[in-house]
């Protein structure tokens, strides 16, 4: 059954029509149509199920407000849940689901939950909480889980391309209609960079649908002239199908362009994400028609009289072929009026307003319409879709005094200013008791770097509800905004309007007012959420006074449409039941985005490679070329372990520890950090820096060091080498380098900031290799150059040369317990050096080793890693590290710390090694369990395994824990217990840190 | 999200080029200091409804630590100064006063 009408659709071009599907019905529509107003042509009103009580919905709204018509978009990995009908240009090929309804949109399951809805009220959610615990867990969420809830979560990864875009405006428009067009011409000849951007696929707002004139010109002639002005001006930019979702700190501001939406496999990316810096923001965003609360208002077929006018007038479609329009204001005379023109029969216009006298209503009653004053609706008939209203007073209880049969409600309680940007960066709203709207404060705007206000509001968003109004206000906030901006707006006059004759409204929040608890349990102000005034009256009886309060125990105002038609309603109906007056409740918080935005289009471009940028060593390509297996480090990719054939990655790490041990191992340390340290004050520094002296440390040596943060905890190890008078090499953890860099700088800049000291992170600069094991100087040796013989270079110092041609520096240090070198060259020449060290070492089977063959073997030497053995809460004095902490040193970074009770305290857990008594593996992050159970029932811990491994060279598991008050508990046998039902748990010793060669032999040959 | 000028490359940063650090003019305490000197550098902080000295580092540009007086409530900056200073400079005190007696005033 087509409702669409010859010569209305003032949006579609009849010589392109699209074929599209819903609910798997192949259906016809127009280049032009929305979702919506095609399914409205096609005789589809019923359009979703509702949330909570899956309730038939049609749309109740023509717009970004729409809470009810969301449908499944899309297929595999262009599926998308919970888009708006009424913004979904339709395109050819569309494919859209309805929601929420199981197994169809006719026949639902579910809504055995409208039967129930007395067993459902407002915080039932939070109610059953209260029950036994096990009633949640196995009785409440699932039956919740399984029927409420939106659309389906997409599987498949997103198939579409988004961006992310910068820019910079002196004035940003908001809103292309009248209003946002007057604006963005009034400030545009200032010669200013201007940015208009409207949310929908065309300009001119609600002007061309309500009518009147601009200038002498019918508003979309006037619409046609001003965008042809503003396209022509080089200064400014004019974009459609874009939304403001969000206004922030200092004129940053966010905007969402549905680039590609309609016209999806084009090339283009999908959406783009502006992210705009403005001097000063115009909201031109209108105003949203208010629905009114009586009894049935959900049932499919009654909507805003707004709407129902959109649907006529913009697309053709006509809902209802007998409509009754109930109103509280002169607007809704409008839709009236389309109706009956178009040749729709308006059965009747219900008028609360005992009295009425408007222009507007005189041209309906001189059409021939019934015009029925002091009247409401006590109740619609019908359930998926309107049979008939029941009149009645709206000063009584709801007694019927008069039955309408119909078949479509256009319904208008008033309009409220869209104030969402305006108020999401602390703009203040005033209560206008005249329009009975909340409309922006022009006196507390929102303020920027200057401290002034940058937000100015034009039009309908200021509250000015005529075309004159909206007009001029728009010229003015243009002009405004361009001045504050130092421009010069040289347009003197604003647009014409004929200022119109209207009568006032009058507010209504219940319909009837004296409406008993039967119908109130009836009236929906939350469509999307399922709330009804009897759960807003509920919850202030249960105590929640405020609006934030009842907001979150009702679910008024939530989910995807945050409340755009229920929010003004619902604080009305709470402002009642508290007896109080509607700004005393005042609002809910308006936060952004004003309607969402896809997730991809925040992610924009940085996924997959692009995510995040990733570090490589210079060696990266040799470890990848060489099967390395990836281990992230930071934003390093480091080499796990290198297994070779069918190896496992455990057993290729054993083969590397082992061979490390008895031959020789490369270790790429490239990623290592490298500060350089250096000025006339510079070991003074590091004195602070470290818990240790440095600043005596001999040139040419090399001494291990601890740093702390002011607050005493230890953040980073290295050693740290004095390559002259003035310089020091501080190597730090991978992963520190940056971040200890900055401390540094934090100190020299902040603190000491007369210390001649400078600071560079060399870090990139050089390739760093470890050449470790028993054979490590036969093959240095084998490569030719500087002598690395124990008496040229001993133990713990370095020295710089060549090698194999290479300039070089070669540190004598060891993580590993061997003989060991660190060789740093220019980064440039790390591959060639790694090159000839496998070639050289071929003959004394050299092997590569990765960051865990690293791990084992320092763990076996009881070495600690920061962030294994540290997490933030350790102190160097918990490590056993009391020997690096300087005790004649006046003053460090931590010492005043340390000296704190607790810091001091001998029942802090300290570090020990375990040694598993049946020889096996304490899995990572276990507790060591103590006697007796703490107030919820747990056992009692005294430690936490921090490192454990398997040690190939001691053919068992060894670990490091910290333990309460461990090293004073050597030898005695402690639980460790295993996650998992039935196992058992692990027992085992507690030893020294060191496992291996604990004199120190290997390392000092 | 902020704009804060930096004084060493004159460049008006966004927000994500730079790196909160917390509140301005501490005054260091270390060894000697007594307990309640010490907490009060290391954790109370003032958290004030209105202007606040606050230290900032350009991190994704020159590195440079710097301080900026900003109200908390109203978001105007009142301006940002090098970071090698144990106290705001004066002119900035002054115009600080001048702002909020005009604010006053209104």
């Amino acid at each position: 059954m087509s409702a669409r009408l010859e010569g209305w659709g003032r949006l579609i071009d009849r010589s392109e029509p699209l074929t599209y599907s819903f609910n798997g019905r192949d259906l016809r529509g127009y280049r032009g149509d929305t979702l919506a107003s095609a399914l409205l042509a096609a005789g589809q009103v019923m359009q979703g199920r509702s949330f909570k009580y899956h309730r038939p919905r049609g749309p109740v709204a023509a717009g970004a407000e729409e809470p009810n018509a969301l449908v499944n978009l899309g297929q595999g990995a262009r599926f998308e849940p919970d888009q708006r009908a009424t913004t979904t240009e339709l395109f050819e090929g569309l494919v859209a689901e309805s929601q929420n309804h199981w197994p169809s949109l006719d026949f639902d399951v579910g809504v055995v939950n409208n039967a129930l809805a007395r067993f459902l009220p407002a915080g039932f959610y939070n109610k059953t909480f209260m029950a036994p615990r096990g009633a949640w867990k196995h009785v409440f969420e699932p039956a919740i889980r399984q029927s409420a809830g939106l659309g389906r979560a997409p599987k498949a990864a997103d198939a579409d391309r988004y961006e992310h875009l910068y820019a910079h405006y002196d004035v940003v428009v908001v809103g292309g209609g009248v209003a946002g067009l007057t604006a963005a011409r009034a400030a545009a000849t200032s010669g200013l960079r201007v940015l208009v951007m409207e949310q929908a696929p065309h300009w001119g707002g609600r002007a061309p649908v309500d009518g009147g004139e601009i200038d002498r010109l019918d508003p979309e002639g006037w619409v046609r002239n001003v965008v042809e002005e503003l396209e022509k001006a080089k200064n400014v930019t004019l974009r459609r199908r874009m939304m403001a979702a969000g206004v922030y700190d200092h004129g940053y501001l966010i905007g969402y362009e549905r680039v590609a939406d309609h016209t999806p496999l084009d090339g283009r990316p999908r959406h783009r994400l502006w992210r705009i810096r403005a001097g000063r923001i115009v909201t031109a965003t209108g105003a949203i028609e208010r629905p009114l609360a009586f009894a049935g208002n959900d049932v499919p077929g009654v909507m805003l009289a707004s709407a129902m006018r959109d649907y006529l007038v913009n697309w053709g479609a006509a809902v209802g072929r007998r409509v009754v329009v109930v109103t509280n204001n002169d607007d809704a005379y409008r839709t009236a009026l389309a109706m009956h023109e178009a040749g729709r029969e308006v059965a009747a216009v219900l008028d609360a307003r005992p009295l009425v006298t408007g222009a507007l209503a005189t041209r309906v009653r001189e059409a021939g319409i019934r015009v029925l004053e002091g009247r409401a609706i006590a109740k619609v008939h019908g359930r998926k879709g309107v049979t008939g209203v029941a009149v009645t007073a709206q000063a009584g209880a709801g007694g019927a005094v008069e039955e309408i049969g119909c078949d479509a409600v256009a319904m208008s309680g008033g309009w409220s200013p869209v104030v969402h940007l305006w108020s999401h960066c602390g703009g203040k709203l005033v209560w206008d008791e005249a329009q009975a709207l909340f409309r922006p404060d022009p006196s507390r705007p929102p303020t920027g770097a200057d401290g002034e206000g940058f937000v100015v509001t034009a039009g309908a968003a200021s509250g000015a509800l005529t075309l004159a109004g909206a007009l001029a206000d728009g010229h003015d906030a243009g002009k405004a905004a361009a001045k504050a901006m130092g421009g010069k707006v040289t347009r003197k006059a604003a647009p014409k309007a004929e200022p119109e004759e209207a009568q006032p409204i009058l507010p209504v929040w219940i319909m009837p007012a004296e409406a008993g608890p039967e119908l109130k349990a009836k009236m929906w102000l939350d469509f999307q959420n399922d709330v009804k005034v009897s759960d807003v009256e509920l919850a202030a009886r249960e105590g929640y006074e405020s609006v934030e309060h009842t907001k979150r125990y009702t679910t008024l105002g939530m989910a995807t449409d945050q409340g755009k038609l229920s929010n003004i309603n619902g604080l009305a109906v709470l402002s009642q039941a508290l007896g109080q007056d509607i700004p005393a409740t005042g609002t809910t918080t308006f936060r952004p985005p004003y309607t969402p935005i896809s997730m991809a289009s925040i992610a924009g471009e940085a996924r997959g490679e692009l995510f995040q940028p990733l570090r490589r060593s210079p060696i990266h390509d040799w470890h990848e070329a060489n099967g390395a297996h990836w281990e992230p480090v930071g934003h390093w990719r480091r080499p796990y372990t290198y297994p070779r054939g069918a190896e496992t990655l455990a057993e290729a790490v054993n083969r590397e520890v082992n061979n490390t041990r008895a031959n020789v191992g490369l270790l790429d340390a490239s990623t290592l950090g490298k500060i350089v340290v250096k000025g006339p004050d510079a070991g003074r520094f590091l004195d602070m820096m470290y818990t240790n002296v440095m600043s005596s440390l001999p040139v040419g040596k090399c001494r291990y060091g601890l740093m702390c943060s002011e607050n005493g905890f230890l953040i980073d190890d290295g050693v740290v080498a004095r390559l002259a008078e003035d310089t020091w090499l501080c190597h730090t953890t991978t992963g520190g380098a940056d971040r200890i860099h900055g401390h540094m700088e934090d100190w020299l800049q902040c603190e000491w900031w007369d210390w001649k000291v400078y600071t560079a992170n060399l870090t990139e600069q050089f390739a760093q290799i470890g050449v470790v094991g028993p054979k490590a100087r036969a093959v240095l040796e084998a490569l030719g150059g500087m002598d690395l013989s124990k008496e040229a270079l001993p133990f713990m110092h370095w020295a710089e040369g060549e090698l194999a041609g290479i300039p070089a520096r070669v540190f004598r240090i060891s993580f590993s317990g061997e003989l060991s070198y660190e060789i740093a060259v220019p980064a440039g020449r790390g591959r060639e050096l790694w090159d000839r060290l496998v070639e050289a070492g071929e003959a004394h089977g050299v092997m590569p080793y990765g960051t865990e063959a690293l791990h084992v073997m320092r763990a076996e030497k009881g070495f600690i890693m920061i962030g294994d053995e540290t997490d933030g809460t350790v102190i160097p004095q918990d490590l056993g590290l009391n020997w690096a902490i300087s005790k004649k040193k006046e003053d460090f970074l931590g010492k005043r710390a340390q000296e704190r009770p607790h810091m001091a305290d001998p029942e802090r857990w300290k570090l020990i090694g375990l040694e598993t008594l049946d020889g096996s593996v304490i899995p990572d992050g276990a507790y060591i369990v103590a006697d007796g159970v703490n107030e919820n029932g747990q056992r009692n811990t005294q430690g936490r395994v921090t490192s454990t491994y398997f040690s190939p060279t001691l053919g068992r598991g060894i670990a490091m824990a910290l333990l309460h008050r461990g090293p004073e508990r050597m030898g005695e046998e402690v639980e460790i217990p295993v996650l998992g039902a039935g196992k058992a748990p692990i027992r085992a010793r507690v030893v020294e840190t060191c496992f291996f060669d604990k004199p120190g032999a290997k390392q000092d040959v | 999200m902020l704009t804060l000028e930096c004084p060493y490359c004159g460049i008006k940063a966004d927000e994500t080029e730079l790196a909160p650090g917390g509140e301005a003019h501490l005054k260091r305490q270390g060894p000697g200091a007594s307990d309640e000197e010490f907490e009060g550098y290391m954790f109370a902080r003032a958290n004030p409804k209105g202007v606040h000295f606050e230290r900032w580092r350009h991190a994704m540009g020159c590195g440079k630590w710097f301080l900026a007086a900003r109200d908390t409530v109203t978001l105007e900056v009142y301006g940002t100064y090098p970071a090698q200073t144990a106290a705001p400079p004066k002119a900035l005190m002054e115009k600080i006063e001048k702002r909020q007696s005009d604010r006053g005033g209104k």
